[in-house]
């Protein structure tokens, strides 16, 4: 792909005092249990994976499976130990500190999981935050940053500093602080982790929103199954610093590729994930009834009109031309057979 | 035996008390044996033995070595005067370029460093303190005295006292609010009125220089330790060591370096207010969030904007509270170097102690505390102060506080104007109230203690008479009596039951050098005093910080009256004991027990504060009722924390017991205080220095350590 915005070739990042050496040692073949016997400690163990304009990627991983360490090598919060990493095509690793403090003003925002709003800045201090370190006058980033205000639904706090604020409105800030600069990477650690549940669903729509205005190309960590199948364009799953597998939501949930992704998918509500599209006959057979649904419909929103039907049901594209069909014993099947098969 | 057995811990403790005291009753004291020659003086007596190190002759009284170990360190202070004098007129000399004269000079490197340095500070403290009060210095440093005879009226005029109180009020008003305007202007009418304008501008002038250069190169070390071990570990002894020194001892090798005045006041001043500025600063620095750190980075904030922007605002508590430290010290300093000839409310306080004019002493006090509260407040509003974006204020709302202070200025100018005309021939009342022509209380304060003293002399004196014969003697032999070797055996073995082997071996070494130097029978004098002093105080801080924690805004209450006290000098606490107690040990103690019970009392409160929420619901529910959740609950887990309150309650008491040398002790803060007024004293009060902060060091490893092995058992660290 020419268009990725991020891309990355087997980076590794090994903790400990003589990581580089014996990860030159290894020769790309890197077992975390003879290095924690010398003291280093595997973190992202050869990620290699591109992220194209506009795409959400979600990494999704329990604690310590390196998903984090993973998105702060590719924003250079730490260094990569080995491996190369590509932002638009520049190498990212070869920057120096300017060109990398230029690229993070103005490509790049990230959000944090604690939120790590700045304490002696007010609301709209802290949006500004960004825009201010670019050099930006005081009047121009207030009045941008009361925009990013109005963005995110905080109009009338934007005096509030920080702590008068809930964990939910605190985030926003967070999230509109990371928008200031106008990025096109974004970056987000866990952003909804700390919130509860309500909140968390109605900030993780919100986010939907925002991202289907902006377009931005983003990289999203997230310890919740249920919130990366929710969010994804793709999801790449991570265990131990090792990508277990990246691919669509459908098709994880349709073939994990290891075990330990199927553990994952084995709760999952297939017909809130899956599209007509993923589970229709290719073939188009004569006898089609009526209903058309459209191949990126979730199997949940017409499931009830393909079984009121006695027919098989057509499936169009979006240019309404029909390309296979689905009946109703395959949503029957797929809804709520294919946990005992192991498909 | 069975509750020994379950409790090993109950049996190593009391096998060592047995040890302790076994060895007491093992060694005698020596017949010869004399408290107050004490081990070493340098006084030629045909009893004494000598022995030679390094060419330094060292000479003492020669004990059994169980009973008093020889002073071996006896060398240390001849030695460190010498190098110093040595370092100070001999060393490196080198041609200077010699202004006045016009030719070039050989002078050592030092001494030149040092004039150069002491110069700098003279000028401006000189600088801000004739715009305050008027002079010449100033003038002269830029021309020349000869410019000064032609002209005449070059002179810088100093401001009338209106527009300085004037300028403090809207200051303040700006910073925070009405309260601390009224507060500002009410101080500053209150010393014009009392006639203390001239030395509170003399103290100001100096805090002015001090506290500023003091919180730069505080914040600056700080931060270059946060960013490098290196730096970091070469600082941490020092720091440590600092922490505890007397500033006494401080001022005596100051002496040496820098000479006499205000300019050594300054460097002495930093000196002391620097380290507990780095230690803040760097704790605050360690504190905060790995990703408020990252969010800066991500910001595009390069380190300068990393620095000052993000980790400097966000780490603001705590380096808030190093800026409150600063400014106490400066003040407990501006009294302090007044014995090295700093001009100011420090030394008419002294002056006033010294001719027990405590009348006098109260009203200078009073200046120096409510000053120094004020600028404390002030700086803690000026770091919190916010900015409005959104009010579209007028040219003049924006302005307001200028315009305000332009207007103070002139009708401060026209006042003083006037004043010229109305007091013809005496004092001009409106531009500056000199000294002593002020209002005046002290006759109604010396009256009012003459008149205590008078009516309460008999119990005053039956209380005083029973502390000393019943208490504070037999307490005080006790201490002597201990043999040098049994002292050193309960220490070292309390440190390797409480922290193992390497606890043991710091607190030998410090108690060795202790040990070894010439002043073992000071030092347990001082200890001795500290031990009542602390005791008292815990009792009194702990049972207080205990009740007031019952409610929420007595609790609140108190931690404030904390504050204030905090911010008097130290110095200031010893008038009122004086009024009531005379010179005696009892206003001594007294004054110790009443600074040290600041910091029990707060961590008492801080420390049953910290117990978790959770637990003391879960308390409730388990059906405590109000005293077994105190007991059961709260004291096992506030004690670390208390314990922490523990040590500051030492080392303020260790403070204080040297300060009332001045009122006439026998310990360690004797010597110092004679080492000021001694020509080779530099050596001697560095080293009975270093002493005092030993002794304060050893209760500080133990029970730190201690506190750290609790915290994690409780799993509070």
């Amino acid at each position: 792909m020419s268009d990725a915005v991020i891309k990355c070739e087997s980076v590794y990042k090994i903790f400990g005092e003589n990581a580089e050496k014996m990860l030159q040692e290894a020769n790309g073949n890197v077992d975390a249990k003879t290095f924690q016997e010398n003291g280093c400690i595997v973190g992202v163990n050869n990620a290699s994976f591109e992220v194209a304009k506009g795409e959400m990627l979600v990494v999704m991983g329990l604690s310590g499976s390196g998903k984090s360490t993973l998105l702060r090598c590719i924003s250079r919060l730490t260094d990569a130990t080995g491996g190369k990493i590509f932002i638009e095509g520049q190498d990212l690793l070869e920057l120096n500190n300017k060109e990398l403090i230029d690229l993070r003003r103005n490509k790049m925002g990230m959000v944090f999981q604690s939120f790590a709003l700045l304490p002696h800045k007010t609301v709209v201090e802290n949006i500004a935050f960004p825009l201010q370190i670019k050099g930006i006058n005081t009047d121009d980033s207030i009045s941008k940053a009361m925009d990013m205000v109005k963005l995110v639904g905080l109009d009338g706090r934007e005096n509030y500093f920080p702590r008068e604020l809930s964990g939910g409105q605190q985030q926003r800030v967070g999230i509109a602080r990371s928008l200031a600069v106008e990025p096109d990477i974004w970056f987000l650690d866990e952003p909804f982790s700390a919130l509860d549940p309500l909140i968390r669903k109605e900030m993780q729509d919100e986010f939907l929103r925002l991202q289907d205005k902006l377009q931005k190309t983003i990289m999203f960590i997230t310890h919740d199954f249920d919130e990366a199948l929710k969010l994804a364009d793709r999801i790449a799953i991570m265990k131990d610093g090792i990508i277990e597998q990246l691919d669509t939501p459908a098709k994880i949930v349709l073939n994990p590729a290891t075990e330990y992704v199927r553990k994952f998918t084995e709760e999952v509500p297939r017909e809130k994930v899956l599209l007509i599209e993923d589970v229709m006959d290719q073939s188009t057979s004569d006898n089609l009834g009526d209903l058309r649904v459209s191949k990126d419909e979730i199997i949940e929103n017409v499931a009830e009109k393909i079984l009121t039907q006695e027919k098989t049901a057509g499936v169009i594209d979006s240019n309404n031309k029909i390309i296979g069909s689905i009946n109703p014993t395959k949503i029957i099947n797929t809804v709520f057979g294919g946990r005992k098969n192991g498909n | 035996m069975e509750f020994l057995k379950k409790n090993p811990k109950i049996f190593q403790w009391l096998f060592l008390l047995i040890v302790f005291f076994a060895l007491c009753f093992a060694i005698e004291v020596p017949e010869t044996y004399k408290f107050i020659r004490g081990q070493a003086e340098f006084i030629k007596d045909p009893n004494q033995s000598t022995f030679v190190f390094a060419g330094k002759e060292v000479r003492y009284y020669a004990f059994d070595v169980f009973w008093r170990l020889p002073p071996l360190l006896g060398w240390l202070p001849i030695w460190i005067n010498d190098s110093l004098f040595f370092l100070m007129n001999d060393w490196m000399p080198m041609e200077f370029w010699n202004e006045d004269t016009q030719e070039f000079k050989t002078r050592p490197l030092l001494l030149q460093i040092s004039r150069n340095l002491t110069g700098f500070m003279t000028f401006i403290i000189e600088l801000i303190r004739e715009i305050l009060l008027g002079g010449l210095e100033t003038i002269v440093a830029f021309t020349s005295w000869d410019f000064i005879d032609a002209n005449p009226w070059a002179e810088l005029p100093g401001l009338p006292w209106t527009i300085v109180a004037a300028g403090a009020t809207i200051l303040s008003y700006k910073l925070s609010g009405k309260g601390l305007a009224i507060f500002a202007g009410l101080t500053m009418v209150y010393i014009s009125i009392f006639g203390q304008w001239k030395p509170s501008m003399q103290t100001l002038s100096f805090i002015l220089v001090a506290a500023p250069l003091s919180f730069i190169f505080g914040l600056g070390l700080g931060i270059s330790a946060f960013k490098s071990k290196r730096v970091e570990k070469a600082l941490y002894p020092i720091l440590l060591v600092m922490q505890t020194m007397p500033q006494y001892a401080v001022l005596v090798p100051a002496l040496v370096l820098f000479g006499v005045g205000d300019h050594a006041a300054v460097i002495i001043t930093m000196i002391v207010a620097i380290p507990p500025m780095i230690l803040l600063t760097l704790l605050g620095l360690r504190a905060i969030p790995p990703e408020v750190i990252e969010a800066g980075r991500m910001s595009g904030c390069n380190n300068w904007q990393l620095m000052f922007k993000v980790l400097i605002p966000t780490a603001r508590r705590d380096i808030l509270i190093g800026v409150n430290q600063v400014i106490m010290v400066c003040f407990s300093m501006a009294v302090i170097s007044a014995f090295i000839g700093a001009k100011g409310l420090g030394f008419n306080l002294l002056l006033a102690l010294n001719q027990l004019n405590i009348g006098l002493a109260l009203e200078a006090g009073l200046c120096i505390s409510l000053i120094a509260i004020l600028l404390d407040k002030m700086s803690l509003a000026w770091a919190n102060k916010q900015t409005d974006y959104f009010g579209n204020l007028s040219f003049f709302e924006r302005n307001k506080n200028t315009i305000f202070f332009i207007g103070a200025f002139v009708i401060g100018i026209i006042l003083a104007y006037i004043g010229t005309f109305l007091f013809k021939g005496t004092f001009n009342y409106l531009f500056e109230i000199p000294h002593n022509k002020g209002i005046s209380t002290a006759d109604f304060w010396n009256k009012g203690v003459d008149w205590i003293f008078d009516t309460f002399f008999v119990y005053i004196k039956a209380f005083n008479t029973w502390l000393i014969q019943e208490v504070l003697q037999p307490m005080r032999a006790l201490y002597l009596r201990m043999p040098a070797v049994a002292t050193i055996v309960l220490v070292v073995g309390a440190g390797y039951l409480i922290g193992g082997i390497r606890s043991a071996l710091v607190v030998c070494g410090l108690t060795l050098f202790i040990a070894l130097s010439p002043w073992w029978d000071r030092a347990l004098v001082t200890t001795y005093m500290a031990t009542f002093g602390v005791i008292i105080s815990c009792l009194i801080g702990f049972t207080v910080g205990t009740l007031c924690f019952q409610s929420k805004s007595a609790a609140k209450f108190m931690l404030g009256v904390c504050d204030i006290f905090q911010t008097f000098p130290s110095f200031v606490y010893l008038i009122p004991v004086m009024m009531l107690f005379g010179i005696t040990d009892t206003s001594v103690l007294i004054a110790v027990i009443v600074y040290a019970t600041i910091p029990a009392t707060r961590y008492t409160i801080e420390g049953l504060r910290s117990v978790p929420v959770g637990l003391h619901e879960a308390a409730t529910m388990s059906g405590v009722n109000k005293f077994q959740r105190l007991t059961k609950i709260e004291f096992p887990l506030a004690f670390p924390h208390m314990m922490l309150g523990l040590n500051q309650t030492i080392v303020f008491a260790l403070f204080m017991v040297i300060i009332g040398a001045f009122i006439g002790t026998e310990d360690l803060g004797q010597y110092i205080l004679k080492a000021l007024s001694d020509k080779n004293g530099a050596g001697i009060g560095l080293t009975l220095g270093i002493c005092v902060a030993f002794i304060g060091l050893i209760f500080d490893n133990l029970i730190r350590t201690w506190v750290g092995k609790r915290k994690k058992h409780l799993g509070i660290a």
